[in-house]
């Protein structure tokens, strides 16, 4: 039962999901699952969570999930009419915003702002490290030598200035090799 | 203080983080925009990430046209957002494109795992090293600490939605700021 294509209702979904993206585009998934998969057809089960695992694992910001959702409804343009949509409202609305806010630095209002949300900032930073830990500690398979990479990732990024991509590829080079 | 010369310096400086950036990359742009460019202070990030955060849109992407249009306003806006996105969409798409073939080579999921656990801990860290950022808070040191653990348990560990966890956690620390800084 799937509907025919057209690239208008698919750049207006995303255009619509955008401002409602607080917390980053992920928190919108299940629209997206809904839109694509569930009322149109579009995509299968299978096709949509390897759309999203493969923008986690690729190099660059999460949010070309979208792109790759895109992609597999309707290849390049399909991917371009998703990203436009998902990005418009929201980057004119940030750029906006911090114009607003630099203008009227010194407002309390603004200072509050900035000084309240600092705290919630951090918390939410170590709230989605920990959730992206948590799938392999609840795996049974390596589980312990998956700790400890996690573990001395962290020693090694808070007390040495070794570049980051190394850690990652050393972490796919011990995952390949069967350690964790 | 350092500052981009150029366009093509903070294109090219989003280009390289961001390709950097397996998992996410917010362990990335803290590194390089705070510890290797010294375009910004700990505190000047955390305050444009507490914005980029609370505005919808990924928080990275909103922090490069943050980033952007302080240096250069809105050529600059777009330079860094392009640099951010540009390149890794190219491998992205490939990727997909590719991706019938990959999933047959148990080694590419096996990689695929290791690579995710290390970025679990890169984006711990990142966290874990930002937190001094607290210490010259107006509201002070322990109970921004005690907000920052609020956030953590309710967002982590309970798992409440983010709308519910911004209005308490942060409509809480902006009033408390308030009554600090009049």
């Amino acid at each position: 039962m799937s509907l025919p294509f057209d690239f208008g209702s698919l750049f207006l979904h995303f255009l619509v999901l955008s401002p409602m993206s607080i917390g980053g585009a992920i928190t919108t998934v299940p629209e997206m699952h809904r839109y694509l998969v569930v009322q149109n057809g579009w995509l299968s089960e299978t096709e949509f969570t390897t759309s999203i695992a493969l923008a986690q694992a690729a190099p660059g910001p999460n949010i070309l999930f979208v792109a790759v959702l895109g992609w597999n409804v309707a290849g390049l343009a399909g991917a371009a009419t998703a990203m436009a949509g998902i990005m418009l409202p929201s980057s004119l609305l940030t750029l906006s915003a911090t114009r607003w806010a630099r203008a009227n630095r010194e407002h309390i209002a603004v200072r509050a702002f900035a000084v309240g949300m600092m705290p919630l900032t951090l918390g939410l930073i170590i709230a989605t490290g920990w959730l992206l830990a948590l799938p392999f500690l609840r795996a049974d398979d390596h589980r312990w030598g998956t700790l400890a990479l996690i573990a001395v990732t962290v020693v090694l990024t808070l007390k040495t200035r070794l570049g980051l991509v190394w850690m990652v590829l050393g972490g796919g080079v011990l995952g390949t090799l069967g350690f964790v | 203080m350092n500052r981009p010369e150029s366009l093509t310096e903070l294109f090219v400086a989003f280009a390289r983080l961001a390709l950097q950036g397996f998992g996410g990359v917010l362990a990335v742009a803290q590194r390089e925009l705070v510890e290797r460019l010294n375009w910004l202070s700990k505190e000047e990030f955390v305050e444009m990430l507490a914005i980029a955060q609370v505005l919808p849109g990924p928080n990275v992407v909103n922090l490069s046209l943050m980033v952007g249009d302080r240096f250069f306003g809105t050529r600059g806006a777009i330079a860094a957002l392009a640099g951010m996105l540009a390149v890794p969409a190219v491998i992205v798409l490939a990727l997909a494109a590719a991706y019938g073939e990959l999933s047959q080579h148990p080694m590419a999921v096996n990689a695929l795992r290791g690579m995710g656990a290390v970025s679990a801990g890169l984006v711990l860290a990142t966290g874990i090293k930002l937190l001094p950022a607290l210490k010259q808070n107006p509201m002070g040191r322990w109970t921004a600490l005690g907000l920052a653990l609020a956030a953590f348990v309710l967002i982590g560990l309970l798992r409440w939605p983010l709308v519910t966890v911004l209005a308490v956690v942060g409509g809480g620390g902006m009033a408390l700021a308030w009554r600090k800084l009049r």
